[in-house]
């Protein structure tokens, strides 16, 4: 470990050696090849499906262009989401201001793409040129009627998950301004599902076979009117709940509605988050049709997976993600099909994270805290891994030490969330962990 | 299902930029300093900017790309970034052990007015470590210019950095640009088959496209070592691809001052070492120039092999122009390439109706018409173009054909046209980094694509579906 960053070591653990908890919610260390991006990303990342939305990044060209339709996210009508606008800045207006700039901006492409509402991301040189975003986007909202939202995400102002706490106050700002609407019985906003490649779709499919009415996605095929009205549900389920938590708890204290924290990736899981949502609204009809939907399910997917298990049992995987609480889902998942978990880590998890995945996992487990390609190819190395789950930055890491790959990133074009999902993923890890071509790599 | 964006007359005006047609200065920088053996580049910035560029450049290399960051915080940020940058280095040195640390600036780092140069000085005279890496810094402020801008600078200052005179040697010193690493691997072959002993910067040819490892790299084999850069200065004579480069009038620049001199320009300046500078060899006539200048350096005639491979060219330009003559293209990406394009489109009989960049030279239509005799007059040239400003002038113009790198392919879907794929990025298909442009056999290769693009667009939209052409 010699030749890894000292200053890193309480940020990796290996179950059954060490007994410490994992240190985690720190800054990167400068010079380490972290696999995080910064707060601006944070925040892009959250507010990035909501489709009526326009979404402009006031700073040079590059934030934008590294974002411009990245994530699988799917819309079920307007597109203007996949744009990506940028005031572009120059050097004159990082002397002078982009003010003027951002404002003439924000003006035509209103007029032109007529948004529901606009998200204004400020890049770390707005922080430093001292552009009063906030008062150009109260003066925007006041001339056109549109809500222009700053999202004050200047990337070095904290990590990633700085950027999540800002979008979602972002979001804040718009929930509770529908006061016509009324929420039907046994309603639920669903938080932290971006409805990548359609997952919130089948989600919310399931949900209405049980009764349950959506009123609020955040921010899956998301639409600023819906959030506007999400006060009015009964409950928030939250996934993905390093990003969206604290506005599950705000919106608790503001509107009391509770919030419960699920997962939608496994069988286990997203049966759970079904039984969870029946028992909440405390109605037996509705968990009566939880277990039917449960069991129709599973019945049909159990047989399709056995002959993925058959070929995937005893095999070792490697998952390096985001947020810890969806590396537990998948810790479980992959018990399913029968491997074991090696190495596990994530960019932004918490310490409850860090430790329910200590407890379930294997003695021998790597367990660490954004990492970086140096230690990740090391512990992928040490341990034998033959799948690596990540995304895009961690692919070319596994293929070029021949393992196998599965992206349950969010550029994904795969559903992998609820028993359709779990069944694509069983077809992925196959795929690719079984392929032929790593004979010549060996 | 999916509702479409609303119709824009291609003259409205926007502020904003949508749908870039270009990338940040620190992406070309990183991408040149790849190029240089045992070299890690460091992002002075905010951690963003390091992992966005990882993975805008993994998508297309689809290889690990490491660039470290200095990883800015508010306090770097308020009291200056120097701590961050000893921080970084020394982190660096300790994991990879570089032969080279290049440093590259952000806007960020530059607007709060950090001096990198003095922070690498005072670094090397307090480190206590014996063996140092050499350094090389880059000012990429992103809000200068395009990523080409940042990649021409870099090269630049490896050059400064690294160059040194002394006695004339036979060498030659090669700039090819920001081409593919399969162009890379071409041009070494090529110069091998002259005889010619050469220097190419960059050349990251396998930094940047590595076989299957047995046990990881860190640093990934390849790479121009810095010994070899030192010598550029007493090389006989040096090529350089590019007749724009980073030579332009910025936009939205405070005082209208030129950016660095290129590396070329600079090794012509300091040490009389002579530069021909010229397109990018794609097409028959753009590649001659770059063989008569072989040769008039070299005093050896063109291998055979090339000779073959130009008779062949030219025979299939024979066997396929029928189907492109006329044929009406839209070329866009990096200014130097959409050129380089442009002209060989030209030479073909296809009509370029307009050529498009993100770059803000405001030379790209000067360099059309100089390089295209056939109709460089009218074609459409526009410098400081994005994507939507493309797509909205097709709607109006419909083109037959788009050629350029991927990210157009949302207009040529919408439009329902082929595009040929070619330029960086190509983020929607594997093997982007292994496409030829360069030289005879690269354009041949394109010539084959343009061709059957069209016969294919043709065979598709037939009710017969002949099975000869």
């Amino acid at each position: 470990m010699d030749t890894f960053i000292n200053d890193r070591q309480n940020q990796i653990l290996t179950k059954g050696k060490d007994d410490a908890t994992i240190a985690c919610g720190k800054a990167s260390v400068a010079g380490s090849v972290s696999q995080r991006a910064c707060v601006f990303c944070g925040s892009r990342v959250v507010l990035y499906p909501i489709a009526d939305a326009l979404h402009l990044i006031h700073g040079p060209v590059g934030c934008a262009a590294y974002t411009w339709d990245i994530r699988g996210a799917l819309s079920s009508g307007p597109q203007i989401h996949r744009l990506s606008f940028t005031t572009d800045l120059k050097e004159k207006e990082v002397v002078f201001g982009g003010e003027e700039r951002l404002y003439k901006a924000l003006i035509s492409l209103i007029e032109t793409y007529k948004p529901k509402g606009a998200f204004v991301y400020a890049t770390c040189i707005v922080g430093v040129i001292g552009d009063d975003v906030e008062a150009v986007c109260r003066r925007v909202t006041r001339e056109t009627g549109i809500d222009v939202i700053p999202v004050m995400s200047e990337g070095f102002n904290g990590t990633k998950k700085d950027g999540y706490k800002i979008a979602c106050g972002a979001l804040s700002k718009l929930i509770g301004t529908d006061t016509t609407y009324q929420a039907p019985e046994h309603s639920i906003n669903i938080l932290g599902d971006f409805n990548l490649a359609g997952e919130l779709w089948m989600l919310a499919e399931y949900y209405k076979k049980m009764g349950v009415n959506l009123v609020g996605a955040m921010t899956g095929d998301g639409r600023v009117d819906d959030i506007r009205k999400a006060h009015t549900a009964k409950l928030n389920v939250v996934q993905c709940s390093g990003s969206m938590i604290g506005l599950a708890k705000e919106m608790k204290e503001k509107y009391g509605i509770p919030f419960m924290k699920v997962s939608y990736f496994g069988i286990e899981d997203m049966s759970d988050a079904l039984y969870e949502v029946a028992k909440f609204f405390k109605s037996d009809e509705m968990m009566e049709k939880a277990r039917k939907l449960v069991t129709e399910e599973i019945s049909k997917l159990l047989p399709q997976l056995a002959q993925y298990r058959e070929k995937l049992e005893g095999k070792k995987a490697a998952i390096y993600v985001g947020g810890a609480f969806k590396a537990i889902s998948l810790v479980k998942a992959l018990r399913l099909l029968g491997m074991k978990t090696v190495v596990v880590g994530s960019q932004t998890g918490n310490s409850d994270d860090y430790n329910l995945l200590k407890d379930m996992c294997d003695d021998g487990t790597i367990i660490c805290d954004d990492s970086n390609p140096n230690e990740l190819s090391e512990f992928v190395k040490q341990t034998g891994a033959d799948l690596f789950i990540g995304g895009v930055k961690e692919r070319p890491i596994a293929y070029k030490l021949g393992l196998g790959f599965c992206d349950h990133n969010h550029e994904r074009k795969e559903a992998l969330a609820g028993y359709e999902g779990m069944l694509n993923f069983a077809k992925e890890v196959y795929a690719s962990v079984c392929s032929p071509v790593w004979q010549f790599m060996k | 299902m999916f509702e479409n964006a609303p119709i824009i007359k291609s003259t409205k005006e926007f502020t904003a930029t949508r749908n870039a047609c270009k990338l940040c200065a620190p992406l070309g920088a990183s991408v040149a300093f790849k190029g240089i053996r045992g070299c890690v580049p460091i992002i002075h910035g905010s951690q963003g900017c390091a992992t966005y560029i990882r993975r805008y450049l993994i998508s297309h290399f689809k290889e690990p790309v490491d660039i470290a960051s200095s990883n800015f915080t508010e306090e770097a940020t308020v009291f200056g970034g120097g701590a961050n940058c000893d921080r970084a280095i020394t982190n660096v040195i300790s994991q990879y052990k570089p032969e080279v640390v290049a440093l590259t600036t952000t806007c960020l780092s530059e607007t709060i007015g950090d001096d990198v140069k003095m922070y690498v000085h005072d670094y090397k005279r307090n480190s206590e470590l014996k063996d140092l890496p050499a350094f090389v810094t880059a000012s990429t402020p992103s809000y200068q210019g395009s990523h080409m801008d940042g990649f021409h600078e870099a090269v630049g200052a490896a050059i400064k950095a690294f160059a040194k005179g002394g006695e004339k040697g036979t060498h030659l010193n090669i700039f090819p640009g920001f081409v593919s690493t399969e162009d890379l691997r071409q041009l070494k072959y090529l110069l091998k088959d002259y005889g010619i002993e050469f220097v190419m910067l960059p050349d990251y040819s396998e930094t940047l496209d590595n076989p299957i490892w047995e046990s990881y790299k860190r640093i990934p084999e390849g790479g121009t070592p810095v010994s070899a850069i030192e010598t550029c200065g007493s090389a006989a004579a040096s090529v350089e691809f590019g007749t724009i480069l980073n030579s332009g009038a910025l936009s939205g620049r405070v005082k209208n001052t030129r950016l660095s001199a290129t590396g070329a320009e600079y090794l012509q300046n300091e040490f009389g070492v002579k530069n021909y500078r010229m397109p990018l060899p794609i097409g028959v006539k753009n590649t001659d120039r770059f063989y008569k200048a072989l040769a008039e350096i070299s005093g050896k005639e063109m291998p055979a092999r090339y000779k073959g491979e130009r008779g062949r060219l030219i025979d299939s330009y024979a066997d396929g122009h029928k189907y492109i003559f006329g044929k009406k293209a839209v070329v866009y990406g990096e200014e130097d390439f959409v050129v380089a394009m442009t002209t060989f489109l030209d030479e073909i009989g296809v009509d370029v109706i307009l050529a498009a960049t993100g770059g803000e030279s405001g030379r790209l239509a000067d360099q059309i018409k100089a390089n295209c005799p056939e109709r460089g007059e009218q074609i459409l040239a526009k410098n400081m173009f994005d994507y939507e400003k493309i797509k909205e002038w097709c709607q109006e113009n419909k083109p037959d054909l788009l050629v350029g790198n991927s990210k157009a392919y949302y207009i040529a879907r919408e439009l329902e046209v082929p595009i040929v794929r070619c330029g960086f990025p190509i983020h929607d298909r594997i093997g982007g980094q292994r496409i030829k442009h360069l030289g005879y056999a690269g354009t041949q290769e394109l010539f084959d694509q343009v061709v059957n693009a069209m016969i294919q667009y043709k065979q598709d939209h037939s009710p017969v579906g002949y099975k000869y052409m």
